[in-house]
C-alpha cells in the first residue's frame, strides 16, 4: 500500500509523457474535426460557423443543448407527426393495433369517437372481415361517380388535373376531406397525397395504413432530427445510447412503446448520470418488454388464475438479467457468471408491465417477486426484500469499475475510433468514476483528450450507414419532405431504423459496415440524391456550380483526394456534358467517392 | 469465340495488370475467362442467429427425461416425425423428411461451441471466427476455408447473401456481400467507370480492397441479372429474407460464376417465451427453404454441402415463461450430394440430471470444428485444417464420417 503513490506518480508521467507524442490536427483540421464527429455531418456554413464561434466555445454549447434554440424548420416539420407527442395508451387510441381493430370488428371494443380514426378503423375492419371470410364480406368499390359531392364539384374533380384535384381536396374542411378520401380508389389517393401538402398525405396515410403511422413518425422523426436539429451532439448521442439499451421495434406491444422509450427514457438523461438513465430503462415498459422480464417471476409466485392450463405457473427468465449485465453495464467480460445471471434475473421478479397490450405502465409485483436472499457480484441482498433488490443491484452494476471502463470504451469507439487507446479510455473511465457516472462529464474529458484530436483520426472513421445517408443530405442541403425513401436506403444498407433484433444494437466500430453490397448501395443513393431524385427530398441543383474541384470541396469541406479529384476530372471530361448536368454528376460522385465514406 | 483467342486476352490482360496499365474491361475479359465454365465443389454455410432450441428441432422423443425437463412445450410423440425411434424432427420441418429418406441429410446432435459463453454476440463471435475462446482472431473461419488457388481467382468465390458481410467471411481472401442479385451494380453508368477508377486509384487500403473486388464481382454478375431467374424442378421458395438467399446462392452456384463458400443467416430464434407459438413459423421458413434448394440444386446438389449452426443451444429444462433460457450444446444440419445422410451422429450424452452440462444444459460431445472441418478437408479439399481452426487439433481423426468416401 505504501508504495502506491509512487506507482501512481510514475504512471502519471507514463501516461503524460505518451500524450506529448501524439501528433495533433491542425486549427483548421479540429473545426471539421468537431463537426465530423459530434454532429452527424456539416451542412453548407456549419465549419464557417464553428470557427466564428471557437471549437471550445462550440463544443460548450453542444454539450448543454439545451442552451442551443431549436432550428424553427426542424419543429415544423415534426408538427404533423402527432404519435411523437403522445403516450402509448394515446396512440393506441388514435392509431389502433392490428390486435384492437380485431377486437372492434369482434364488436368487443367500441369503435374509436374520433371521426378520421374511425374512417380509418372501418377500412381497416372491411379489409379483415374480407380476409376472414372471403365470399360473404366485399371491400366497398370505390368510384368516382359515387364521391359524396354535389354534381358541379363532382364533374369538375373528376374533370380536372392532378393539380387542381389535390388544390380542391386542401380546400375541403376536415370531416368533408376523410369523407371524400374514403370514397376515392386508394391508389388515386396516394398519387394525389404524394403531390400534395404534408397535412393532406399525413391524412391519406392514416386511411391506408393506421398501422404504420406510429414507427413512420419514428424513422420520420428520426431522420428530420438527425438532419435538422441544431442540438447536434444531442440527436448523436440519443443515437447511441438508444443503440446502447436497444429495443426492437416489431417485437409485439414494443411497437407502440418505443416512442414513448426513447423520448421519456432515453433522450433526456444521454448527458445525465448514468445511473438514472439505467434506472429509467429497467422500469421502462419497452425494456420490460422486450427483454422478457415482465413475464419472469420468483419461484414462489402465484399461478395465474386465469392463463390457459400449461400457462399457470410462472417461472423465471433470465434474458434481461444477463443482458443487463453483459450490454448495458459490465460487458461480456466485466467479471459475472452465470450464477450472477441468475441472481440478477431473481432480483428483478416482480418489475413488470400493466397491461402491456393496452398502453400500461411499470409496476412492481410484490406477488410474482422472488422474496428469497440472492448473493450479486459477492454482494448478499437479505431475504425479504422487495422492488429493493433489483434498485441495490442497479446501484451495484452503475458504481461497477467494469461498467465504467465498458461505457467510456464504448464512446470512445463511437466518436474516437474502431480502436481506442487505452489512455484515453482509462481517463474516461476515471471521470466516470469520480462524477458518479456524469456522462457530460465523461464527454468532455474525451474532447478534452489529445487521444480525440490526434492527427490520426482525422476523417478515418468509416461512416455507418445512417452517417453516410444524412451526412450526405445535409452536405447538399436537402430539403426533406417525406423520409420513406431514405428510411428504405437504410434498411438496403443493413441498419433498419429501430430493427435490430439482437439486443446488442448496431455496431460502433465503422470498419464492420465495409463490404460490396453497402458499397454500391451507398454510391447509387450519391447519385440519386445528387441528381435530386430522392423521393421526398428536394436538392437545389443549382447549388452545383463552378469547377470540380470546386463541388467537391464544398461537400467535402477540404479537397477531395487527387486520386478523386483525377478520376472525376477525367470522367467529366469524357463525358462532355452541358454544365447544368455536369454539377450533380459532380456532386453525385463526391458523395459516393472514399473520401465521403468517411468522417 | 476460338480458344487460342481466350488464352491470349487472358495472359495478356495478366500480364498488363502486372504492370498496371491494362484498360477495365480488358481485366474483366481476362476474369470472365478464369472463372466461368467450371463446377466447383461448393459449401454453403447457414447461421441460425439467436440460439436454436435443438432440443425442440430435433427432438430425443426416445427419452422420457426430455418430456420431464419441458412439460409445456416439448413435442408430443404424436407429433414428432420420427427419425430413427430416439430422435425425431420437430413437426414444422416436414419438408426435411424427403431429404433424409434419400439420405442427403444428416444431422450433427449434442454439436456446438465448447466455449461457455451463454452471450450471443460472443459466441456468434467466437463460431464465425472459428477460435472459440479467442477474441483476437481478426478473420473468418469460412474465409480461412478457401482453398489456395493458383492464378487469379473468381471475385465471387465467397459470397455472403444480405447487407452485410458476415464475420465468418471476413479476412484475406476476397469476398462479397450481396443484397440481392439484382441491385449489385451501380445504377448510372455514365458514373459507373469514374467511381470505379476513384476506388481503384484511392490510397485508401481499405477501400481501395474493398471497392476493387465489388466491381469485378459487379462485371461477373452482370449476366445473372438480365435474365428472370427460374428455380427448376417447380422448386418453390418461401416468401422472406432466407428463401431470397437461398435462391440466389442456388442461382450463382448453377451458373458456374466460380462460388466456392456460401452463406445466409436466419434471424430470430431467441425463444425465453411462449417458444410454441414461435419457433414453429420460424422452422417452417427454414425447412421450406432448404427443401426448395435441394429441389432447385437438383443434380448439381454432388457439388454441394450444406450445413447448419446456431451459436449455442437453449437450456434442457424449460423457464417459467413456456420458453428456454441460453444453453450450451444444439443440433447440426448437414445436407448434400456427398453426405452419407438417413443418420444421427455424434454421441447422445443424455439428459439425467447429472448428464447435463453446468447441471443445466445438453452436453457437448461434438466440437462443431469436427463438422465444419470435415467438409473443408473432404469436400472444399482444403488439407491445411490447421489454419483453418488455429488452436485447434483438428484433424480427419475426429471427423464424424458423414461424407461419403
Amino acid at each position: 500500500m505504501q508504495r502506491k503513490p509512487f506507482i501512481l506518480a510514475l504512471a502519471s508521467l507514463t501516461i503524460m509523457a505518451a500524450v506529448q507524442k501524439i501528433p495533433q490536427m491542425t486549427d483548421d483540421q479540429k473545426a471539421l474535426h468537431a463537426l465530423n464527429r459530434l454532429t452527424f455531418g456539416p451542412r453548407p456554413g456549419d465549419l464557417e460557423q464553428v470557427k466564428q464561434i471557437g471549437i471550445a466555445q462550440w463544443i460548450g454549447q453542444q454539450l448543454h443543448p439545451e442552451s442551443i434554440p431549436e432550428n424553427p424548420i426542424l419543429l415544423a416539420k415534426l408538427e404533423p407527426l402527432d404519435t411523437l407527442q403522445m403516450g402509448t395508451a394515446a396512440m393506441l387510441q388514435k392509431y389502433p393495433s392490428q390486435q384492437m381493430i380485431r377486437q372492434m370488428s369482434d364488436g368487443k371494443l367500441p369503435l374509436p369517437a374520433d371521426t378520421q380514426t374511425r374512417a380509418a378503423v372501418e377500412i381497416e375492419i372491411a379489409r379483415y372481415q374480407q380476409k376472414k371470410n372471403p365470399d360473404d364480406a366485399r371491400m366497398p368499390t370505390a368510384t368516382l361517380g359515387a364521391l359524396p359531392l354535389d354534381e358541379t364539384q363532382k364533374s369538375e374533380f373528376v374533370n380536372g388535373t392532378q393539380e387542381s384535384r389535390v388544390a380542391f381536396l386542401e380546400s375541403l374542411p376536415d370531416d368533408k376531406l376523410v369523407e371524400v378520401l374514403t370514397a376515392l380508389p386508394q391508389q388515386m389517393r396516394t398519387r394525389l397525397a404524394n403531390a400534395g401538402s404534408p397535412a393532406l398525405r399525413r391524412q391519406v396515410e392514416i386511411l391506408n395504413t393506421p398501422g404504420q403511422i406510429v414507427n413512420r413518425d419514428l424513422s420520420e422523426g428520426k431522420l428530420l432530427r438527425a438532419i435538422y436539429s441544431n442540438r447536434q451532439l444531442e440527436e448523436v448521442l440519443s443515437d447511441f445510447w438508444f443503440n446502447h439499451f436497444n429495443i426492437y421495434l416489431d417485437k409485439g406491444a414494443d411497437r407502440y412503446m418505443v416512442t414513448a422509450y426513447e423520448r421519456d427514457v432515453i433522450r433526456p438523461h444521454v448527458l445525465g448520470k448514468f445511473k438514472d438513465l439505467l434506472l429509467a430503462t429497467a422500469e421502462s415498459p419497452a425494456m420490460l418488454f422486450y427483454l422478457d422480464n415482465w413475464e419472469s417471476a420468483g419461484g414462489n409466485a402465484p399461478v395465474r388464475p386465469n392463463a390457459p392450463a400449461n400457462q399457470k405457473k410462472q417461472g423465471l427468465n433470465e434474458n434481461y438479467g444477463r443482458e443487463l449485465m453483459e450490454l448495458h453495464t459490465l460487458g461480456v467480460d466485466g467479471g459475472y457468471t452465470q450464477q450472477d445471471v441468475t441472481e440478477v434475473a431473481r432480483c428483478f421478479t416482480g418489475w413488470t408491465i400493466r397491461q402491456p397490450n393496452q398502453g400500461g405502465g411499470f409496476f412492481f409485483n410484490p406477488r410474482t417477486h422472488d422474496r428469497g436472499e440472492k448473493h450479486v457480484l459477492g454482494v448478499t441482498i437479505p431475504a425479504g426484500g422487495g422492488m429493493d433488490d433489483g434498485l441495490k443491484v442497479l446501484d451495484i452494476l452503475a458504481k461497477h469499475p467494469s461498467t465504467a471502463h465498458f461505457i467510456a470504451k464504448s464512446l470512445a469507439i463511437r466518436f474516437v475510433s474502431d480502436n481506442p487507446p487505452d489512455s484515453l479510455v482509462d481517463k474516461m473511465a476515471a471521470t466516470f468514476t469520480n462524477t458518479d457516472g456524469d456522462l457530460r462529464e465523461v464527454m468532455r474529458t474525451m474532447l478534452n483528450a489529445d487521444e480525440f484530436w490526434a492527427a490520426a483520426n482525422f476523417r478515418a472513421k468509416l461512416k455507418s450507414p445512417l452517417e453516410m445517408v444524412v451526412s450526405a443530405v445535409r452536405a447538399v442541403n436537402g430539403d426533406v419532405n417525406m423520409a420513406t425513401q431514405m428510411v428504405a436506403q437504410l434498411n438496403t444498407l443493413g441498419e433498419p431504423l429501430y430493427r435490430k433484433q439482437e439486443p446488442t444494437g448496431y455496431t460502433n466500430r465503422g470498419g464492420d459496415w465495409l463490404n460490396s453490397a453497402s458499397l454500391l448501395a451507398r454510391m447509387n443513393f450519391a447519385n440519386t440524391l445528387a441528381q435530386g431524385k430522392v423521393g421526398g427530398v428536394k436538392v437545389d441543383l443549382t447549388q452545383f456550380s463552378g469547377d470540380t474541384t470546386q463541388i467537391e470541396h464544398n461537400i467535402l469541406l477540404t479537397d477531395a483526394s487527387p486520386a478523386s479529384q483525377a478520376a472525376i476530372h477525367a470522367g467529366i471530361d469524357e463525358a462532355a456534358q452541358p454544365q447544368t448536368r455536369i454539377g450533380p454528376m459532380v456532386a453525385g460522385l463526391t458523395l459516393g467517392s472514399p473520401d465521403f465514406q468517411r468522417r | 469465340m476460338p480458344i487460342s483467342r481466350r488464352i491470349f486476352l487472358r495472359d495478356s490482360a495478366i500480364a498488363m495488370v502486372g504492370v498496371g496499365t491494362s484498360p477495365l474491361w480488358l481485366q474483366r475479359a481476362a476474369l470472365a475467362q478464369t472463372t466461368t465454365g467450371q463446377r466447383k465443389k461448393v459449401l454453403v454455410a447457414i447461421f441460425q442467429r439467436g440460439a436454436a432450441d435443438g432440443l425442440n428441432i430435433v427432438v430425443p422423443h426416445g427419452e422420457q427425461r426430455y418430456y420431464d425437463l419441458r412439460p409445456t412445450i416439448a413435442i408430443p410423440r404424436t407429433e414428432v416425425i420420427d427419425l430413427d425411434g430416439m430422435f425425431g424432427l420437430h413437426p414444422s420441418l416436414a419438408p426435411l423428411k424427403p431429404l433424409w429418406d434419400n439420405r442427403q441429410l444428416a444431422i450433427v446432435h449434442a454439436a456446438g461451441s465448447p466455449d461457455p459463453t451463454r452471450s450471443h454476440f460472443d459466441a456468434q463471435d467466437y463460431m464465425e471466427s472459428g477460435t472459440p475462446g479467442m477474441k483476437s482472431t481478426d478473420d473468418g473461419w469460412l474465409n480461412r476455408a478457401l482453398p489456395p488457388v493458383t492464378g487469379k481467382p473468381s471475385p465471387v468465390r465467397a459470397v455472403s447473401l444480405g447487407p452485410t458481410l458476415p464475420r465468418a467471411m471476413r479476412g484475406k481472401n476476397e469476398a462479397v456481400a450481396v443484397e440481392s442479385l439484382g441491385a449489385f451494380t451501380v445504377r448510372d453508368t455514365a458514373a459507373a467507370k469514374t467511381l470505379e477508377a476513384m476506388y481503384a486509384g484511392t490510397g485508401d487500403q481499405v477501400l481501395n480492397g474493398t471497392g476493387r473486388t465489388t466491381f469485378e464481382a459487379v462485371a461477373l454478375l452482370q449476366s445473372l441479372q438480365k435474365t428472370p431467374y427460374a428455380p427448376a424442378d417447380g422448386a418453390t421458395y418461401p416468401a422472406g429474407r432466407f428463401g431470397d438467399s437461398l435462391r440466389q446462392i442456388a442461382q450463382m452456384i448453377k451458373a458456374n460464376v466460380g462460388v466456392e463458400v456460401a452463406f445466409a443467416d436466419i434471424g430470430d430464434w431467441d425463444h425465453h417465451a411462449q417458444e410454441p407459438t414461435r419457433l414453429p413459423a420460424r422452422l417452417a421458413e427454414f425447412g421450406a427453404s432448404l427443401a426448395a434448394f435441394y429441389r432447385d440444386m437438383g443434380d448439381r446438389m454432388e457439388d454441394v454441402v450444406l450445413v447448419t449452426m446456431s451459436e449455442f443451444g437453449r437450456t434442457a429444462k424449460e423457464n417459467g415463461d413456456r420458453g428456454t433460457d441460453h444453453g450450451h450444446a444444439n443440433a447440426m444440419f448437414v445436407m448434400g450430394g456427398p453426405v452419407q445422410g438417413g443418420k444421427v451422429y455424434g454421441k447422445w450424452p443424455g439428459l439425467a440430471q447429472e448428464q447435463l452440462y453446468e447441471n443445466r444444459d445438453l452436453a457437448l460431445t461434438t466440437d462443431f470444428r469436427d463438422v465444419l472441418g470435415e467438409s473443408v478437408y473432404n469436400h472444399l479439399g482444403n488439407q491445411q485444417i490447421g489454419k483453418v481452426f488455429p488452436g485447434y487439433a483438428a484433424g480427419p481423426n475426429k471427423f464424424k464420417g458423414y461424407l461419403r468416401a
